[in-house]
């Protein structure tokens, strides 16, 4: 089934914040953020700002009549700086003005005075400085230490990544008006109504049922509107509480990629030993998440690497530490992966210095060490119906690895200018909300009297699909034509306590909280069929709009149907209430269960080297995965596809540059370059891993965000390995992304 | 008075001509399909498009509208998203549904507005046509695969139409509505009659001043060459290429008169931007935005090309690369303006090549950037011109390599020669586009490349290597 949204979007009529109708008498507002990365504010003088015609008010953290924090884990986010600010671009007070412009030009007469305090941009620095954002916490499973004596090789290293910029197309923005009773309406371009409401209340001390908040769709999102829509929308929620008027703010694609956080940059140490036959005997790693000035969602993302710090493999012996240091950048956040990326990019590493070393290839070490049935995850999960090995099996049937291997040494030793590199990419990737009470979700569908559905959740939609996988599953449910189903949008009123739209759980939350709400509309609708056929609930069913009497047809259409139970008064609303079972976690011993199940998967990535310029091209990511049953094969290709795409950008072009002093130098379009149509993979073949799928996943069809973005992280070695075959000289580094300037120094390192 | 045709309706306005055309079509014609993503370019959200009359047909291109400004519009057609919905999807809208090339939708109409673009482009459609087309709509969700599917079959609809008369096409087959027949003699309507203003804020196709000037712009009292038709020949006479100083990047790389000399210029234009920024962007708006990066400084510097600069009836004629002074300084005087660009007859053994290098390969700003120009007489170099961007504080002509090659024998050992002069002449810094090391290194190879490209018989980077 097609995704329900295409249509709406080519004809452009599809509703974003900024597209909303405003009302009369809107008012905008911009935001004045710090110019400096670390100080303490001396002077803020308005004065000139106010001056300027057109402008309103000028609001800063005295404005806030409750509390003037948005720190969702830990509390130590101001949504306005009070005495000190903490990065470039924190912000300090909200201009509200007649336009836009106005709003934007009297942020720049805003005049500030900041003692500077010293700026820390590199977490080992803050590591040094005891600068922790929350006490460091480590995974262990066997002992590491003893066992570095039985290694008969063992190889160190570091390793670095950066960040990476979630560039949604539609910036942040929120627009918000007053209700009537004192309360507000805040629409946001978010990936957690509740949050924003959660926040908002707490701003304006207001009880959270007198705060409204309502998302349409997002334009793109990627973990960057999970945590880091708040601020936007609080502001807008004060800005009109206070001035009592409808306000919208939108940011400029310049304060948007200056004040929002990104993907964390990590600095890694690894050691790895190895048995004479391959295996990873043990494996030790501290890792310094470089987390920003608050902690936003860096504990639950420090969470996530520990998890998968170990990749696909089974390590007996393991030790994980992460430090989340805190430095003076916009506090980092959720994107595509959630920390498991920067986890598997050392593990990886760790690996390929190995072969490197060894003189093999990685691709050796790889295979021997992938995590079967029944393995135990180093946080205490026994892996089961683990597809690594199947996926892996599944990719060499169909591409002969080996083969392929040969075809890139063949090349290599027919061309001096251009150079090839093949890397194998295993996923292996929790699907749950690490934090186990965020795994639950509540569907409220209506049926109206005409027959057409009405279904809210607390899902998003922000081009994952979740929407059309939505109404799949009330079709399916109830057996009717999809064009019957509206999803409306997502709404704190009609559906409360929500989690956020994220850790790919949007189509298995919400989708089987509609499945329990429909399931228990059909029941009730069977009573009233089986009334009007005159027999028992049993004997009824109904398939593609027509009740079925002991599966013979009868002439009761489910237009009629609905019609009956209205009029008998049967309640043709019903509310579905979901949490995952199983999944436990204890965070006192860091082991437990906290995945409903793993999604696997193996990519084999080539790249083309120009040697002359140092720039490359993906000729082909080759891609086994696993995705349970799909329920809608459309989507997720297209998620798999844009994954990929959007890993491989952050393993290559992908640089976010901050200065020495905290400036963001990469800080708009022509700076920071993501994918375009020409720097794409040639081809990208997808082969879906044959499986029933699990239990827990909605339908069987398994989670799809966020897996396949880690295939990705081959490019890096693929590249790395070509860089070798031109250069012998180059051992191998780890510091991602492989821009071509790195390419080009690296090809004629000496 | 500012008057044109949006869509379907006739638009006579007294908004500031610096306003950008996208916050006109959104706020103050509130047609919000357009979408603002980035305000600079750089993604193509907020792509339209940009019909002029010429010699009485209707000639459509894609723009982007973050950049130009509403006085641009001034006389011509745009079109929005709502502008070319019908009843149905047209076949480009069904192509983007049917090959799933939208995810969260944002960028959406943009990419249905560049293809529509590339449907009533009056030439032949071909898949690397079709995707040139949206080579400046950037795309976070798909990875473009999709995207790629949907600009197949787009193609071979449009493989089909009339390139004599693409809108006519275009209107039977459902691709666009048929006001769109109407627009030709609307538009003879509206009088354009571009006076030459004497105030000094000059703007033409706005892709740099509305990327770093726009509060300016918008309040500035504005002289407006986009329109000028003036400036927009391409000749060839008295032994030179004399080029408009309005003339934009896509009409150099498709003028017949550059290909005959310089046949690999579409190949080498394609590096620059992206097609909407090349609809827009002219010659000497790249010249004096003075970036020392600028690709089409560093293309003509190679040439030898002369600038005429004009200041009511004075004209000078001066060297491109006296031209640029220092970092951002150009010897142009307050009231002065480029009115064209000369460039003397390439000679039928000369070699021209243009290399650049950026951290995405298209739609970017290079790292560093080379042309070079050669006369050879056999393996004898004759003449040579070369320059290079982002090495100095201005768009650099290398005089002492291009002088020290003069007259050389080419071999392997005099390029490794040069190399050590040419790195004498530059002075790199480190930025946000790379190292100085990388630079420094980076114009090395793409020195090097030059002389590959030309004598690939005789230069091979393995010799120059050794």
């Amino acid at each position: 089934m097609k995704n329900v949204d295409t249509i709406n979007h080519v004809t452009g009529k599809s509703i974003y914040v900024d597209d909303i109708p405003v009302q009369t008498g809107t008012l905008y507002a911009a935001v004045f953020g710090s110019p400096k990365a670390h100080g303490k504010i001396q002077n803020l003088n308005l004065t000139k700002a106010l001056e300027l015609a057109g402008v309103e008010r000028i609001l800063t953290y005295k404005d806030i009549p409750g509390r003037n924090q948005i720190g969702g884990i830990i509390e130590d986010e101001a949504l306005l700086a009070e005495e000190e600010v903490h990065f470039v671009g924190h912000a300090i007070a909200v201009v509200v003005a007649k336009n836009e412009s106005i709003a934007r030009e009297a942020t720049k007469l805003i005049e500030i005075e900041i003692e500077e305090l010293e700026v820390i941009t590199d977490p080992r620095e803050a590591f040094k400085k005891n600068q922790l954002l929350i006490p460091p916490r480590t995974f262990k499973m066997g002992n590491v230490e003893n066992e570095w004596k039985n290694c008969d090789f063992i190889f160190e290293g570091k390793v670095d990544n950066g960040g990476q910029e979630h560039l949604y197309i539609e910036t942040q923005g929120s627009y918000c008006y007053p209700m009537d009773n004192g309360s507000i309406k805040i629409h946001s371009s978010t990936q957690g109504a509740t949050l924003v409401q959660k926040m908002a209340a707490r701003i304006l001390n207001l009880p959270m049922h007198r705060v409204e908040v309502d998302v349409a769709r997002l334009g793109g999102a990627f973990g960057g509107k999970e945590d880091q829509a708040t601020p936007y929308a609080c502001m807008a929620a004060l800005a009109s509480y206070i001035l009592q008027k409808p306000i919208k703010i939108i940011l400029h694609r310049l304060d948007d990629m200056h004040m929002t956080g990104k993907r964390h940059p990590y600095s890694s140490d690894f050691k790895i030993g190895l048995s004479k036959d391959l295996k990873i005997v043990a494996f030790q790693t501290n890792m310094y998440q470089n987390g920003g000035a608050a902690s936003d969602l860096s504990p639950a993302i420090m969470e996530r690497t520990l998890f998968h710090s170990t990749g696909a493999y089974f390590i007996p012996n393991t030790e994980v530490t992460v430090y989340s240091c805190k430095t003076n950048l916009p506090p980092n956040t959720a994107f595509r992966g959630f920390g498991a990326p920067q986890g598997m990019f050392v593990i990886e590493s760790a690996i390929a210095k190995a072969a490197c070393e060894l003189g093999i290839s990685k691709r050796i070490i790889q295979e021997r060490n992938f995590i079967q049935e029944n393995d135990t995850f180093q946080y205490g999960q026994i892996a089961k119906n683990a597809n690594m090995i199947p996926s892996y099996k599944t990719a060499d049937e169909k591409y002969h690895i080996e083969h392929l291997e040969k075809e890139v040494d063949d090349f290599n030793v027919n061309s001096i200018e251009n150079k090839k590199g093949m890397a194998i990419m295993p996923v292996c990737f929790g699907i749950s909300f690490t934090k186990t009470p965020m795994n639950q979700a509540r569907a409220l569908v209506h049926i109206y009297q005409d027959g057409s559905v009405g279904i809210s959740t607390a899902a998003v939609e922000m081009g994952q699909g979740v929407n059309t996988k939505l109404v799949q599953v009330a079709a399916k449910v109830l057996s009717i034509n999809p064009d019957r189903i509206k999803i409306e949008s997502t709404n704190t009123t009609r559906v409360a306590n929500t989690s956020p739209t994220a850790a790919s759980t949007g189509a298995d939350l919400n989708g089987n909280a509609v499945k329990i709400a429909c399931t228990k509309l059909l029941e009730r609708l069977k009573n009233t069929a089986a009334n009007m056929l005159s027999c028992t609930a049993s004997e009824v069913d109904i398939k593609d709009e027509v009740i079925l009497f002991n599966s013979e047809k009868s002439d009761i259409t489910w237009e009629k149907l609905i019609e009956t139970a209205f009029l008998d008064r049967v309640c043709l609303t019903e509310n579905g209430h979901y949490a995952t079972p199983i999944i436990h976690f204890d965070k006192t011993k860091e082991k437990g269960h906290p995945f409903a199940y793993h999604v696997y998967g193996t990519a084999i990535i080539t790249v083309t080297l120009d040697c002359i310029r140092g720039t490359y091209d993906f000729e082909d990511v080759k891609i086994v995965h696993d995705f349970g049953n799909s329920m809608n094969t459309i989507i997720d290709n297209g998620q798999v596809e844009g994954a990929v795409v959007q890993g491989i950008g952050w393993a290559t072009m992908e640089e976010v540059v901050f200065a020495k002093n905290g400036k963001l130098l990469s800080n708009s379009l022509s700076t920071y370059k993501v994918p375009d149509i020409y720097s794409v993979p040639k081809n990208i073949e997808i082969t879906p891993l044959k499986t029933e799928g699990p239990e827990l996943a909605l339908l069987r069809s398994k989670a799809i965000g966020e897996p396949p973005f880690m295939y990705g992280i081959g490019a890096y070695f693929a590249i790395a390995k070509a860089i070798r075959e031109f250069n012998p000289n180059y051992k191998l580094d780890f510091d991602a992304p492989f821009t071509p300037e790195k390419v080009l120094m690296r090809l004629y390192s000496k | 008075m500012i008057t044109f045709i949006l869509n379907n309706k006739t638009i006579k306005t007294d908004t500031h001509p610096g306003t950008t055309l996208l916050d006109f079509i959104r706020y103050t014609e509130n047609l919000p399909g357009t979408k603002i993503g980035c305000r600079e370019g750089d993604c193509g959200a907020c792509t339209v498009l940009e019909g002029t009359l010429v010699d009485g047909k209707v000639k459509y291109k894609s723009i982007v509208s973050c950049l130009t400004p509403l006085g641009n519009a001034h006389g011509k057609h745009i079109v929005t998203i709502e502008g070319v919905n019908l009843k149905d999807l047209s076949p480009i809208q069904k192509a983007m549904v049917d090959d799933s090339a939208t995810q969260c939708g944002f960028c959406t109409p943009g990419f249905v507005m560049s293809f529509t673009g590339h449907g009533l482009a009056e030439e032949k459609s071909t898949y690397n046509k079709a995707i040139a087309a949206i080579s400046g709509n950037i795309c976070r969700c798909t990875g473009y695969k999709s995207v790629e599917k949907a600009a197949d079959t787009i193609n071979e609809l449009l493989k089909l139409k009339d390139i004599k008369d693409p809108i006519k096409w275009m209107v039977e087959n459902n691709f666009l509505p048929h006001y769109f027949l109407e627009i030709g003699s609307r538009l003879k309507e509206i009088e354009v009659n571009p006076t030459f203003k004497n105030s000094s804020k000059i703007i033409a196709g706005g892709t740099d001043l509305m990327v770093q000037k726009p509060e300016e712009i918008a309040n500035a009292d504005l002289n407006l060459l986009y329109n000028r038709t003036d400036l927009k020949a391409i000749d060839e006479k008295n032994n030179s290429i004399q080029i408009g100083s309005g003339v934009n990047a896509t009409e150099i790389m498709n003028s017949s008169i550059i290909q005959k000399h310089i046949p690999d210029i579409a190949s080498y234009f394609k590096l620059i931007s992206s097609q909407q920024i090349r609809n827009m962007g002219t010659i000497a708006g790249n010249f004096v935005n003075a970036s020392p990066i600028a690709d089409l400084s560093i293309i003509f510097l190679a040439l030898n090309a002369s600038i005429i600069l004009k200041e009511s009836n004075n004209k000078r004629n001066i060297p491109l690369r006296n031209f640029f002074l220092d970092y951002k300084k150009l010897d142009l005087k307050d009231g002065e303006f480029i009115e064209y660009i000369s460039v003397p007859t390439p000679k039928k053994n000369t070699k021209f090549n243009f290399e650049k290098v950026s951290k995405r390969t298209h739609l970017d700003i290079a790292s560093v950037n080379s042309a070079i120009h050669v006369t050879l007489n056999e393996d004898i170099i004759e003449e040579c011109s070369i320059s290079a961007g982002g090495v100095s504080a201005i768009p650099k002509y290398l005089k002492e390599t291009s002088d020290y090659l003069q007259g050389k024998k080419i071999t392997n050992g005099t390029i490794i020669k040069a190399n050590e002069i040419l790195q004498q002449e530059i002075t790199p810094i480190s930025d946000v586009r790379g190292s100085a090391d990388y630079k420094r290194l980076l114009l090395r190879q793409l020195f090097f490349a030059h002389f590959i490209k030309i004598c690939p018989t005789s230069i091979t980077l393995k010799e120059l290597l050794s």
